[in-house]
């Protein structure tokens, strides 16, 4: 029997994803499990296992092509026999039946292989009406582009033409201001694109890539940031670290990081101020029962920001164990759409590349970042005496529209306080 | 307006018939003494007199033979078939002889003959008492098949097959006699013969049904509707001729069809319906046409859990409607 193996849906919101690279040819055997190809999205990078053991007979996608959801990506020939099939029927949910059943809507449209599917309907409006199909987002099974998604579009049509009617009519006296205008525009035009010259070397945007370029435009362009720093005295964190890193080393098989004593003290200030744990929506500022902290896992050439859910609810340990386990999946590839969801706060851990002033930028639509730095020792005046000190700087980006300075302020004094009352004989587990 | 069961449509309607026209009889196996053996005729022997209302041996081609003697003589005989199941022995006549005679004789002989058969399960009839007959007549030119669903449907259909110059089934679902009831005028009225009714408005799916199955696509419909579905749906009424116009239209509204009859889907009404809307709407279809009947099993059984899988309900219906929804 052959079998369709068809692009999964990698998350929520994703509809297509670029085939990266088989790790299979025509005639290899495979088993339940076995990695089949390399998808990239959006969102994650990940491998399409496969559902059934068998031969692989043909391989329907080419590597960098971008298949919708639900697409037919290769076929295996599996051993099963036509009646076990048969009787598994029963059990199968509908997308699935599809495939099983000769007799049903699958095959009616001619093979899925050759591309999407469209019914007389769709192909019939959207020739009369000039639909530009490739612009439409199809909510029928497996992507598919319905009747009614049409008919939603020739609405949304009609209402803009409406409204962009008056417009057309009032152009004429306009176009002595054209001149103006035109100035205008290109004041807000994007500067024009670089062209490379001979031996540069041109990179081809990957989607991480330019899913990052996107975020981070976007939280400028709508996030206004403000920024502050304040210098905090880790002398003590340093000194319980450094006690405990060898035996925690032995117990946890991994090396214990500042970064998790740090989450705890701003996961513990998020506690008090609330609002920085928050989310701008327009017309009100939601404020998140949830404290899952965005941690930023830098790679050779992206950056990812895995979240550790329910953070507020870890110790020092669990939260150094969330993020070996989170830093781990990401240098691996193998961040699940779930693991890179649902933050309300970030930190990030600039001080990793020895940097001690950054100014980070929001990860929308949370309403604040922090930056924790390098620590350096440094002399400091304490009590009119000088004092060599391992010092850090905790820089705060935040969104003004949702946060001002005072809160910020008190928050970073809650999160210094809590740093500095670090007491070597204290508990991490 | 009273409010009737669907049998008391047909009871209410017999006596108005009858004491409009004095050529309008009844016969049947039981239909006099007993008033039917589903009480449809009740009383009216007792109204009418044994001359009107005859009880007849146990024999369906000559309940149906003598029917159309006396329709061809110029009388309007409205026959029972106790249970459907047993229409088998009358096909020879209503095939070969009602549905003919006007075409044979060149519009000298006619045969307004009226033959209510009810059908169908979901009743613990066990096979002989719980087929669906329709598909056996369907496509026979000559006749016409009615099959309604709700009390005011019976009595207008009813009356318009009673005053029908050709031979008529009328199809009444036993699940329906007591389980439905419904608003039914006083006064007279007719439905027209092969014309179906939209039972329900709506623009997602389309669902195209008969007899008991269409209430239970209305409840279905009305369940999908809490989940956002909105449902279009069709009631065909007349079997045959097919209310084309009316499917295709109904088809035509949302893209999406279905069509449910307990009945075999397979050679079911459905498929005509499916055959219909294929040739005559194909650039509205949205998606491939779905048909929900019965298995394909030689006919209902007595066990209560088999009969349960026979039989079509609400949620396998609904089912099948989220379905065609989602593709």
């Amino acid at each position: 029997m052959i079998v369709h193996i068809t692009m999964p849906q990698l998350g929520e919101s994703v509809t297509e994803g670029i085939l990266g690279r088989w790790l299979v040819k025509p005639g290899d055997q495979v088993n339940v499990y076995d990695p089949l190809c390399e998808v990239i999205t959006d969102k994650v990078n990940a491998e399409v296992p496969s559902t059934v053991a068998g031969r692989v007979a043909e391989l329907l996608a080419s590597e960098n092509e971008a298949v919708p959801v639900g697409k037919v990506i290769c076929t295996i020939e599996t051993e099963k026999n036509e009646e076990e099939s048969a009787s598994a029927e029963h059990k199968e949910t509908f997308g699935e039946k599809e495939k099983a059943d000769p007799g049903s809507g699958g095959t009616l449209f001619g093979k899925r292989e050759a591309g999407q599917r469209l019914s007389p309907a769709v192909l019939k409006l959207a020739a009369e009406k000039k639909i530009p199909l490739e612009k439409i987002r199809g909510t029928g099974a497996g992507g598919r582009i319905t009747r009614k998604d049409l008919l939603l579009y020739l609405e949304e049509r009609e209402k803009t033409k409406a409204n962009v009617l008056p417009d057309e009519v009032s152009k004429p006296p306009v176009r002595e201001l054209n001149a103006a205008i035109g100035r205008e525009e290109e004041m807000t035009k994007p500067s024009p694109l670089p062209v490379a010259a001979l031996g540069d070397v041109e990179i081809d945007v990957t989607p991480v890539r330019r899913t990052i370029a996107e975020r981070m435009v976007r939280s400028k362009h709508e996030a206004p940031h403000a920024w502050m720093m304040i210098e905090v005295d880790a002398t003590n964190l340093v000194k319980l670290r450094n006690g405990l890193k060898e035996e925690f080393k032995r117990r946890e098989g991994f090396n214990l990081t500042y970064l998790p004593f740090f989450i705890k003290a701003v996961v513990e200030a998020l506690k008090e101020f609330p609002m920085l744990n928050a989310q701008w929506a327009k017309d009100r500022i939601i404020m998140k029962k949830e404290v899952n902290i965005s941690i930023a896992v830098a790679t050779d050439d992206a950056l990812f920001v895995p979240v550790i859910k329910r953070a507020d609810e870890k110790s020092v340990l669990g939260l150094a164990r969330s993020i070996e386990e989170l830093v781990r999946k990401t240098r691996e590839g193998r961040l699940a759409p779930d693991d890179i969801s649902g933050g309300t706060f970030t930190v990030n851990n600039t001080g990793s590349f020895g940097s001690v002033l950054s100014m980070p930028i929001i990860n929308s639509p949370q309403a604040a970042i922090l930056s924790i730095e390098a620590i350096v020792k440094r002399p400091v005046v304490i009590e009119g005496m000088i004092a060599v000190r391992d010092m850090v700087n905790l820089t705060l980006s935040l969104d003004h529209r949702i946060l001002d300075g005072l809160i910020c302020g008190r928050f970073m004094q809650r999160v210094k306080e809590k740093i500095e009352a670090i007491r070597p004989e204290m508990e991490i587990y | 307006m009273a409010i009737l069961s669907y049998i008391e449509a047909v009871t209410h309607t017999l006596r108005e018939e009858m004491k409009r026209d004095p050529r309008v009889f009844l016969l049947g196996e039981d239909v006099g003494v007993r008033g039917g053996v589903f009480r449809a005729t009740q009383g009216l022997i007792e109204e009418f007199g044994e001359e009107r209302v005859i009880d007849s041996p146990l024999t369906e081609s000559a309940i149906v033979g003598v029917s159309i003697g006396a329709a061809a003589y110029g009388l309007r005989p409205v026959a029972e078939i106790q249970f459907a199941d047993f229409i088998l022995p009358a096909v020879n006549q209503i095939i070969s002889e009602a549905a003919k005679i006007r075409y044979r004789s060149n519009n000298d002989w006619h045969v307004p003959l009226v033959i209510r058969a009810p059908y169908g399960g979901g009743v613990h009839g066990a096979l002989y008492h719980s087929q669906s007959m329709e598909r056996i007549f369907a496509g026979n030119p000559g006749l016409k098949i009615v099959a309604p669903a709700t009390p005011y449907d019976v009595k207008g259909l009813l009356t318009s097959a009673i005053r029908d110059e050709d031979p008529v089934l009328f199809f009444e679902h036993k699940r329906l006699y007591r389980s439905v009831k419904g608003e039914v005028p006083e006064q007279e009225y007719t439905l027209p013969i092969g014309k179906g009714d939209i039972k329900r408005e709506g623009s997602d799916i389309t669902v195209i049904s008969y007899g008991l199955t269409l209430h239970y696509v209305l409840q279905a419909a009305e369940s999908l509707a809490k989940e956002g579905i909105s449902t279009h749906v069709f009631d065909l009424m007349t079997l045959y001729p097919l209310d084309k116009e009316g499917i295709i239209e109904a088809a035509a509204k949302t893209g999406k069809v279905l069509i449910v009859h307990e009945d075999h889907k397979e050679g079911g009404i459905g498929g005509e319906v499916s055959a219909v809307i294929a040739e005559e709407a194909l650039f509205d279809l949205d998606a491939p046409i779905k048909r929900l009947g019965g298995p394909s099993i030689p006919a209902m059984p007595y066990s209560p859990p088999l009969e349960k899988f026979y039989m079509l309900n609400p949620d396998k219906i609904a089912q099948a409607m989220r379905e065609l929804a989602y593709f």
